[in-house]
């Protein structure tokens, strides 16, 4: 079963670097995605968002996927850095799975 | 069963953290490009190469390894190499780049210096000092390995006096000129991309004529990171080209698939074949790239269907005179002075 992590929200939501909360769910991202994977990135941002760290490790292929063009964030109408917060988000596995 | 990612991204770093660079390229090789140039040693003002061209070869033969290894039962022993490349160097054993590679991606850095000669920029260069700048580490969220490598090339920047750096790839121009001010303090180096430069060289102006119809494409990382897009179209129209334009360009450009070709060969390779057919419709002859990943992606993925080819190939046939006759005038004139 999904647990909600309480100290994954603090770090994403007290991080300069992910600014997530602004996505309005649109799904422009999604549909002009090279890779066509529907999670990423704004289903991605709501499992980060809610705290469902699990969900995001599980999801940890597709966040390497990305390939940080930033196709997503030039098309998105709600100013959303998705690539640095794509980056966040591998920064963050980097140190905590991957102990790089 | 997939390349293990964590593995893959730490072999990388590791080399990164204690060999100053992602792949075992040897200073002689990054160096070689600029044989009998004459480019004076330091300066206020130097071509910062990054080694990024000069490393693709060696990137290339990885990806065909790894490549091979994607999906098989080889990627269990990705983990075991790791171990062994923090004592000794694997990845060089394992990643033999062709004579070939090296020869064409050499030639493209050494046309870029001729390019900013002709248009007499004056700069020097750091030889074996200069070091990798970390693009892959950021990209890959390596923060403590980048911060760390990112501090080591700013300091050895400074140490040498210099104020101003001239890039010839996106990823180090981006890297240098806008995270690395994010992260050091009173950071105050002038980035600028050599395309950046000669399209503001009125001087450059062609010297044999050239022609035909090239079609362009535009790096992610210039175009949406760095907002470098006339400059490219301007240069190359100023060589006396026709450019043709694909359907997603400019700030919306198609990616190549580069960024992930190291973690997932066939996937970026896929990503490399639409935007090939999107090139092919643009125009079914020349492309012009600028970044060394885009063009080595895009050539892979075209296998041959296409003359993809680095910008500054294109532009050297317009600006420079062939390097043989330039020796040659050289010698003359050497010559002439003498007597």
């Amino acid at each position: 079963m999904t647990q909600v992590n309480p100290d994954f929200i603090d770090k994403v939501t007290t991080s300069e670097e992910f600014n997530a909360t602004e996505c309005m769910n649109c799904g422009v991202c999604s549909a002009v995605c090279p890779l066509e994977i529907d999670l990423m990135p704004r289903k991605l941002f709501r499992y980060a968002l809610l705290g469902l760290e699990d969900k995001v490790l599980e999801h940890t292929p597709a966040i390497y996927q990305c390939l940080l063009c930033k196709m997503c964030e030039a098309n998105c109408t709600a100013d959303v850095r998705i690539a640095e917060n794509v980056r966040f988000l591998r920064a963050y596995i980097s140190k905590e799975v991957y102990k790089l | 069963m997939p390349l293990p990612t964590g593995d893959v991204i730490g072999i990388m770093m590791d080399n990164l953290k204690k060999r100053k660079s992602v792949f075992p390229i040897s200073r002689r090789k990054a160096v070689k490009w600029s044989k009998k140039l004459d480019i004076p040693i330091g300066g206020e003002t130097i071509l910062y190469t990054g080694s990024m061209y000069q490393l693709l070869p060696y990137m290339i033969a990885a990806v065909k390894r790894m490549g091979k290894m994607e999906d098989s039962f080889l990627s269990k022993f990705v983990g075991m190499g790791r171990f062994f490349n923090k004592f000794f160097n694997v990845s060089a054993i394992m990643f033999r780049p062709k004579r070939a590679d090296h020869k064409r991606f050499r030639r493209i850095v050494r046309d870029i210096a001729r390019l900013l000669m002709q248009a007499e920029v004056e700069f020097g260069y750091l030889y074996k000092q200069e070091l990798y700048a970390g693009a892959l580490a950021f990209d890959m969220g390596a923060d403590e390995t980048f911060e760390a490598h990112a501090r080591r090339v700013y300091d050895l920047l400074k140490e040498n006096n210099v104020r101003s750096l001239i890039t010839i790839d996106p990823h180090t121009t981006n890297v240098i000129r806008s995270v690395y001010p994010t992260i050091i303090d009173g950071f105050d180096l002038e980035v600028k991309s050599y395309l950046e430069i000669l399209a503001e060289k009125d001087n450059l102006r062609p010297i044999n004529e050239v022609s035909g119809e090239v079609a362009i494409h535009d790096s992610c990382v210039y175009a949406r990171y760095e907002n470098v897009i006339e400059e490219p179209r301007k240069l190359l129209e100023r060589a006396g080209y026709t450019i043709r334009e694909p359907k997603d360009n400019r700030d919306l450009t198609h990616c190549c698939g580069g960024p992930i070709e190291s973690l997932f060969p066939k996937m970026a390779h896929e990503i490399g074949g639409k935007r090939v057919k999107q090139l092919q419709i643009a125009n079914g002859g020349s492309v012009a790239t600028m970044c060394p990943i885009c063009m080595a992606t895009l050539q892979q993925a075209a296998n041959g269907d296409l003359e993809i080819d680095d910008i500054s190939s294109f532009l050297v046939r317009a600006f420079c005179e062939p390097e043989e006759k330039s020796k040659k005038k050289k010698g003359a004139e050497e010559k002439r002075s003498e007597s």
